[in-house]
């Protein structure tokens, strides 16, 4: 049984990529008989080609996921570089991972809120240091060149990559390498450098790859914060799939594919970058400089990733004051009342959306859970390493969710498989494996040998000193995996909406609906609510093994 | 037929008996077994679910019809009609011609155009429905006429709009009453309106109520566009929008993303004149705190763009007798009126109130006017919608001019 997993896990996920790529390639080439697209033809891309602006849209794509990757990878790495483990750093880190639990969009909302010529910064400053009585007409969402959208994407990356090189680095034993660059007489941050980043940075790598290819093709972000004259072209792709003129549909396959492309093509140029940073930093690697550089990094490292977190929570207090508000106008720094007014409205809405977001989170998450230890424990009984084909459970993080999820419809209506709960799920475990893959793999492996031989010494069988040796040992990340898987599943909005035909709605869902109405309060109410579910995870995967008294500090964390 | 061969008429017989497929769509003339069959279905009436009013009132059915008719009503909320379209066609593409997971659309304009193109629609039945003759339609073309198509039974009329303005009192004491007006209004005001981005619904009706003012070549708007010298007759609507736009908000380089988005950028203070397609959209604003009690609505001088908003049954939906039934319900004076009443939703009714009887009347009886409400006789100028086609035309040619900063 144990031996079928990876097979299955790779099957679970490489097929409905693949039938999905299949049902946009299609018609991208101009086969779609039931608006009369019979044969093979190249009108689809030369009339995506005509759509004014449709360069700068791939430029934008391209560069805010190259950009957005790289500032935040830089924050993180100069954070872990300056980090001392003192009080200050333990409690940002803790900051750090619920907010990784919160949706983008939310995020993005509140974003916006923050940064507008009409928002809570531009408030706390106006009349009294500004002078300005209405809100200056300045564009600072929206941007031609996405900027707001690429701080947008900073926010969210930050925390998960965060998370993801704490739970790499333990491996790399970063104490001793920095005891001894210290010895030799290497200042922290710069030693921290050149010993410890260098081999950290591989095990990173495919976070950071599902990163860019997140970024180039997001699109509650983009819609939000994005530019619109002319959108990116993930937001354009989704409104040439909606478009009423359902012609339409052959271009917007062909745009799909395109992002496809997009999104490669980003993350060749990123390999291509990694090959010339490693190049250009071999020489100050071992040029023995042990202290150039030393207090800017330290400041740098401390203050970036402190910033972007205070950033993103007070994103969340505006979206929280609103969700309270009566009537508030710029340049009020409060509003004129509070009320519970809309919070009121939506509690009776919330129920069913509440339980199936709960329904759906969990289920997919507890499948995603036992495939990937089973994978893992299979890796460990038959002593193997890790199979190059498990590159392919990244798949779905990697090709863009607009590029396939509208040709998998299809492929799924032809199976005569009806929208569903089920279908919903099993879209969602999609999504939820790699994340879980990624967040535990790591730890699972590098578990101490000695635990399990001890155990099998004693006499006991592999499947006892698995459930009862390995399971308790590795409770904290399994947990921390759990809360991720969680919160992936909580996030995502296509997939739900797309294979439930709209009828399984969850919080997510709900809060898109709502959100094309534009009302900001209740928007602030279902954004809050659609991160305080993944929030209760996360305190739940924190809090648990203390609760269950393992308390086993130096083993896994 | 011009052969009575009695070998052919059985051919043509049992040809037809095969046409009709296993599970046989219900008659709507035959209203009773409609009713009938329609009893414990379930319908997934799938309409925008951006407005909380909307939403309750759609709850509100949705608890009626299970009482009344025991069908059960489940209200999928889109974010934009345009994806409900999608599915269908995704669906048909597949080969599910019986089995859809859509029963009824709330619909009208362009999708509906669309739909009917290609062959995505049931009926005809709407005018089979026992309330349909409540909307004396042959007095009030516009239940079956939506953009110059006639609907010809393929969709039944649920509400009205009509592009309304609204401005703040406090900020401006005479809005504007044309489109030359609001040239100059803006030229004194830069920055203080906007409309929403093209391909927007809202932005696009815009497009059009600034074309039919300012073309002298209206009639042929309510023609196809390719009937017409696109370049000739949209040439005034260019030439106003070049001097309009650096004058807009953000000097029109960027614009609110739709219609809703206008509200809460006058919400914020960044604009002082908005206009929405539902009339009482302001009032609403108002009494949920999102717009100042200064707000006042009006109607250009001229007259605005109104249309009426319709449900659809999909061709592929297994439950075409709830649909109707639905359909039918939406229709009757007392779902019309709840619709209609402020405190509910505020959309206008399609039903020709004064043909109904005295008592059926005073359900639609409103109380006190909001102060930022529309006067009662201020949408009797609605200007009918031009020709579909023209709404992608100009959509396109938007875009090709200013889509691009």
């Amino acid at each position: 049984m144990l031996r079928l997993a990876p097979a299955l896990i790779i099957a679970l996920l490489v097929l409905p990529v693949g039938a999905g790529l299949m049902m946009v390639l299609l018609p991208a080439f101009g086969y779609l008989p039931t608006l009369g697209g019979h044969g093979a033809s190249l009108a689809p891309w030369q009339m995506l080609f005509d759509q004014p602006g449709l360069g700068r849209s791939v430029m934008v794509s391209f560069a805010s996921g190259l950009v957005s990757t790289a500032v935040a990878l830089v924050i993180v790495v100069l954070f872990l570089a300056a980090s001392r483990g003192t009080w200050l750093d333990r409690g940002i880190r803790r900051l750090v991972s619920p907010l990784l639990a919160i949706p983008h969009a939310a995020i993005a909302f509140g974003f916006a809120f923050l940064i507008a010529p009409s928002g809570l910064v531009a408030r706390l400053i106006s009349p009294s240091l500004t002078g300005w009585e209405r809100p200056l007409d300045t564009l600072i969402i929206n941007d031609p060149w996405g900027f707001s959208l690429m701080a947008g994407l900073v926010l969210k990356e930050v925390p998960f990559l965060l998370l993801m090189s704490l739970a790499a680095l333990p491996q790399l034993a970063p104490e001793r390498r920095l005891m001894l660059a210290r010895s030799l007489g290497y200042s922290p941050t710069i030693g921290w450098l050149k010993t410890v980043c260098p081999s950290l940075y591989p095990l990173i790598r495919l976070p950071v790859y599902a990163v860019i290819a997140y970024a180039t093709s997001v699109v509650d972000m983009a819609l939000i914060l994005g530019p619109n004259l002319p959108p990116t072209l993930s937001v354009s792709i989704l409104s040439w799939f909606n478009d009423p003129d359902i012609s339409q549909r052959f271009m917007a396959s062909a745009a799909a594919v395109l992002q496809l492309g997009v999104t490669v093509a980003a993350l060749l140029c990123w390999w291509l970058l990694e090959q010339l940073i490693r190049s250009l930093t071999r020489y100050w690697l071992i040029n023995g400089s042990r202290q150039r550089g030393e207090i800017i990094l330290r400041l740098v490292g401390r203050s970036a990733l402190l910033f972007s977190s205070i950033t993103a929570l007070a994103a969340l207090v505006g979206l929280g004051l609103f969700s309270l508000a009566g009537f508030w106008r710029f340049p009020e720094v409060l509003p004129q009342m509070l009320t519970l007014d809309h919070w009121q409205r939506s509690g009776p809405m919330l129920a069913t959306p509440l339980i199936n977001t709960a329904l759906i989170g969990l289920i997919s998450t507890a499948l995603a859970t036992a495939l990937v230890l089973a994978t893992l424990e299979n890796e460990h009984r038959q002593h193997i390493q890790p199979k190059r084909a498990l590159w392919l459970l990244y798949l779905p993080l990697l090709v863009p969710q607009i590029a396939f999820l509208f040709g998998l419809i299809v492929a799924v209506e032809s199976l005569g498989i009806r929208p569903q709960l089920g279908l919903v799920i099993a879209g969602h475990l999609l999504f939820v494996l790699p994340y879980v893959y990624l967040s535990l793999a790591e730890t699972y492996r590098r578990l101490d040998p000695r635990w399990l031989k001890v155990a099998r010494s004693l006499g006991v069988s592999r499947s006892a000193a698995f459930w009862r040796v390995r399971l308790p040992l590795l409770l904290a990340p399994l947990l921390t995996a759990f809360a991720v898987g969680l919160a992936v599943s909580i996030g995502q909005y296509l997939p739900t909406q797309l294979l439930g035909a709209g009828r399984v709605t969850t919080v997510t869902t709900e809060a898109v609906a709502l959100a094309s109405g534009s009302n900001r309060r209740l928007i602030g109410v279902w954004a809050l609510v659609q991160a305080g579910l993944p929030l209760i995870g996360f305190i739940l995967a924190l809090g648990l093994p203390r609760l269950l008294g393992t308390h086993r500090r130096d083993l896994a964390t | 037929m011009p052969t009575r061969h009695p070998l052919r008429l059985a051919i043509a017989i049992t040809m037809l008996a095969f046409t009709v497929p296993a599970s046989a769509n219900p008659d709507p003339s035959d209203w009773q077994s409609v009713v009938a069959q329609a009893e414990g279905q379930t319908v997934y009436w799938n309409a925008w679910g951006g407005d909380t009013r909307t939403n309750r009132y759609i709850d509100w059915v949705a608890k009626q019809m299970q009482a009344q008719y025991d069908v059960e009503v489940e209200h999928v909320k889109l974010d934009d009609t345009g994806s409900a379209v999608a599915r269908v066609l995704a669906e048909k593409q597949a080969g599910n011609n019986d089995d859809g997971s859509i029963d009824l659309i709330w619909i009208n304009g362009e999708n509906f155009a669309a739909m009917r193109e290609s062959d995505l629609l049931f009926g005809p039945f709407a005018e089979s429905l026992p309330h349909f003759a409540l909307t004396n339609a042959t007095d009030n073309p516009e239940v079956v006429t939506d953009f110059t198509l006639p609907t010809e039974g393929y969709e039944s009329p649920w509400g009205k709009a009509q592009i309304t303005f609204y401005y703040d009192s406090a900020q401006t004491e005479t809005p504007p009453q044309d489109m030359q007006a609001l040239l100059a209004w803006a030229k004194d005001n830069p920055g203080q309106f906007s409309y929403p981005r093209i391909p927007d619904f809202t932005g696009s009706t815009f497009l059009k109520q600034a074309l039919i003012e300012l073309t002298d070549q209206e009639k042929a708007l309510y023609q196809p566009v390719s009937e017409s010298d696109f370049e000739a007759v949209t040439e005034p609507l260019w030439a106003y929008l070049d001097a309009l736009h650096p004058h807009l908000w953000r000097s029109g380089r960027a614009f609110p993303d739709s219609g809703p988005n206008l509200r809460t950028l006058m919400s914020d203070g960044e604009i002082s004149l908005a206009f929405s397609f539902y009339p009482t959209d302001a009032a609403v604003a108002v009494m949920e705190y999102e717009l100042p009690e200064s707000v006042r609505s009006y109607v250009l001088e001229g007259g605005t763009l109104g249309n009426v908003h319709f449900v659809a049954i999909p061709y592929n939906s297994p439950h075409k007798a709830g649909a109707m039934v639905l359909a039918n319900f939406l229709l009757s004076p007392e779902a019309q009126a709840q619709k209609q009443s402020l405190a509910m939703w505020g959309d206008r009714s399609v039903l020709d109130i004064e043909q109904l009887d005295a008592e059926t009347q005073t359900l639609f009886e409103q109380g006190d006017r909001h102060p930022s409400e529309l006067p009662a006789d201020a949408l009797s100028n609605t200007l009918p919608e031009p020709h579909p086609s023209w709404m992608t035309a100009l959509q396109n040619a938007w875009l090709e001019r200013y889509g691009v900063n």
